[in-house]
């Protein structure tokens, strides 16, 4: 069962998902290095695949840097729960295919570290611990659908293939290694070092 | 069958799908402008030539590629990367190529007149909502959708509902544009129209940079667009579609009503843009020590804004313990400052001058901060780390608290400083 990460604060902004002096790649293994570092330093250290962050209302606020979703996406961040988002990373969410969700009360509901089960089709997030079920903005169907697929670009090819067919959500639970738009190659060394 | 009244951005959307649409419905539109700058161009070209495999883009003439967010480059890594965009942009022979020392896209853009009203503009920046000073719906996007954009020349918007900033009165002295732009974000709050627009009424009388101020910062409390009522003078000699203007009776969310005539200065203290008070009441009882002054950015770095820096610093010195950075928002601002001497009088009273463009708004080079330092900053952002060090502190101002705070090393009201001796 994927983990959560409780970031409570509001407006957790792109400089603090992934600051600015690491722009310098878009390799997400690179970028992942560096996921919230300006927010919380050891989180990259305890994050493991699949893993879900829980943040506060207008997550992703700031810049529009696209790094931001490839930062956590590479870090094996499954979804970010929040009450709303900052529309440019909502928006960089969906054309990378991660997904964003948006759940009124969650911070509320759950404590770092509680483990939880995402059911996208049903559209819920149950709190393992508690029992607690929250229900989230259904995801819209073209969201899901390039989620499954992986990312607008790979939807859209599919699209152009004729083989997307109807789309059926994935489980949350095993969330893709599809490496999204932020660059899947070889990690080049620390330029920062 | 007469339509219901638009507002500015739906009548923009409207023009770009050529059918009228409305708040709330999710179109596919075309694009008249697609902005891209050094910092997020490699990921936009990787995506553009090897994930959509595209040739070139769908019209060179509406597209703008600046070298502005770390320029000159500050590393090798990062030089090797605009290297990367600069030979892209010579191949595809895009006309329109800002090299290094033009300045910052916005800024650029809007001298260029390649912003214009009623058009749409699409940006791999999220402050693009600046175009709105002209009229334009301008917007930020991440690179994936900047790409498409490139390829295609289409993107799709959900319509946004509009929150409608009225203004009445008149600025006092010692108040200015930026006081307008923090004031918005204190009262609307970071996250008070996300997903929406700003529309700007009763700001005839702000010139184009003034209105940049505002747009600029219409992200900051999270808009896709921001703008200005296209009249007045500043529009005088641009072309306003006749399809465009302030219609009666448009749906707005909400409206915020400013008195610009009861504004005081305004000051947006660490870590949030909309951690705004008063200027006067910020530890009212205690000096604010300060020890980098920085002006600059798309919000604050035109020739007005350094020439009313200037008007403060004339005679005058930076107090001993703090730097002055100012870095201008382009060539022609600079040009202009040299000019009229507004760039010897901020010389004389010790200012550093850095090259045209963005400066450490994103803190990558020219000006970082150290751990412990204090900046009063003209910028759009003050959050945590963005300037440099997470342990620097950002205070957000006008350039005219920026100037005299400058002068005296902490946070100063330049409505002050006439009776401290210059």
């Amino acid at each position: 069962m994927p983990r959560v990460h409780v970031f409570a604060r509001d407006h957790i902004n792109t400089d603090e998902i992934i600051p600015a002096r690491h722009l310098t790649t878009d390799v997400e293994s690179e970028l992942a290095r560096y996921a919230m570092e300006d927010y919380d330093r050891e989180f990259v250290r305890r994050v493991r695949p699949g893993d879900l962050i829980i943040a506060g209302a207008d997550f992703g606020c700031g810049s529009s840097r696209e790094h931001a979703v490839w930062a956590l996406r590479g870090a094996g961040v499954g979804a970010v729960i929040a009450p709303n988002f900052a529309r440019i990373f909502y928006r960089n969410a969906i054309n990378n295919g991660f997904l964003a969700l948006e759940c009124a009360g969650i911070v509320e509901a759950f404590q770092d570290g509680d483990e939880a089960v995402l059911d996208l089709a049903g559209g819920t997030i149950t709190n393992l611990r508690t029992g607690q079920t929250l229900r989230f903005v259904p995801v819209p169907p073209f969201a899901l659908a390039v989620q499954r697929a992986g990312g607008w670009l790979e939807y859209m090819r599919e699209q152009d293939a004729g083989a997307a067919g109807t789309p059926t959500p994935p489980s949350l639970n095993t969330p893709s290694t599809e490496a999204g738009h932020g660059h899947p190659g070889t990690p080049q060394e620390d330029a920062h070092a | 069958m007469t339509l219901p009244p638009q507002t500015l951005a739906e009548q923009i959307l409207s023009h770009a799908c050529g059918r009228p649409v409305y708040a709330g419905e999710v179109v596919t539109c075309a694009v008249d402008l697609a902005m891209v700058h050094d910092s997020i161009a490699p990921a936009v070209i990787r995506i553009l030539t090897e994930e959509l495999g595209a040739s070139g883009v769908w019209d060179r003439e509406r597209v703008a590629v600046a070298i502005d967010h770390v320029a000159p480059a500050a590393t090798i890594q990062t030089a090797t990367a605009q290297d990367g965009v600069r030979r892209w942009a010579l191949e595809q022979e895009l006309p329109h190529f800002f090299e290094t020392g033009r300045g910052i896209c916005h800024q650029v853009l809007l001298e260029e007149r390649l912003a214009r009203p009623g058009l749409l503009v699409v940006g791999s920046d999220s402050h693009s909502t600046a175009y709105g000073a002209v009229g334009a719906f301008g917007t930020g996007m991440g690179a994936t959708d900047i790409a498409l954009a490139l390829a295609t020349g289409q993107t799709w918007l959900r319509v946004p509902s509009t929150v409608l900033v009225r203004a009445r009165g008149e600025l006092r002295p010692g108040v200015s544009a930026k006081d307008v732009a923090l004031f918005i974000a204190r009262e609307l709050r970071a996250d008070g129209a996300t997903y929406e627009a700003l529309e700007y009424h009763g700001f005839d009388a702000f010139s184009l940079g003034e209105r940049t101020t505002l747009t600029s910062m219409a992200v900051e409390v999270g808009a896709k667009a921001g703008i200005v009522a296209p009249t007045g003078a500043a529009l005088a000699d641009d072309e306003v579609p006749e399809w465009l203007g302030v219609q009666p009776g448009a749906t707005y969310r909400r409206v915020l009503d400013v008195d610009l005539t009861a504004l005081e200065p305004q000051v947006a203290a660490p870590n949030f843009v909309d951690n705004v008070t008063d200027l006067g009441e910020v530890a009212p009882s205690e000096r604010v020590p300060v020890n980098v002054v920085y002006l600059g950015t798309c919000t604050n770095g035109r020739h007005e804004d350094m020439a009313a820096a200037a008007r403060i610093l004339r005679g005058r010195r930076v107090a001993r313990g703090v730097r002055l950075i100012v870095v201008p928002a382009s060539s022609q601002a600079l040009q202009q400052a040299a000019e009229d001497g507004t760039l010897s009088t901020l010389l004389a009273a010790g200012a550093a001058i850095g090259t045209p463009g963005c400066g450490a708004c994103i803190g990558r080079h020219m000006g970082v901060l150290a751990p412990g330092d204090v900046c009063v900053f003209t910028g759009n952002r003050n959050f945590r780390g963005r300037m440099g060090s997470p342990d620097a502190r950002i205070y957000l101002a006008s350039p005219e608290v920026a100037a005299a705070t400058a002068v005296t090393g902490y946070l100063t009201d330049p409505r002050t400083l006439a009776s401290l001796p210059a």
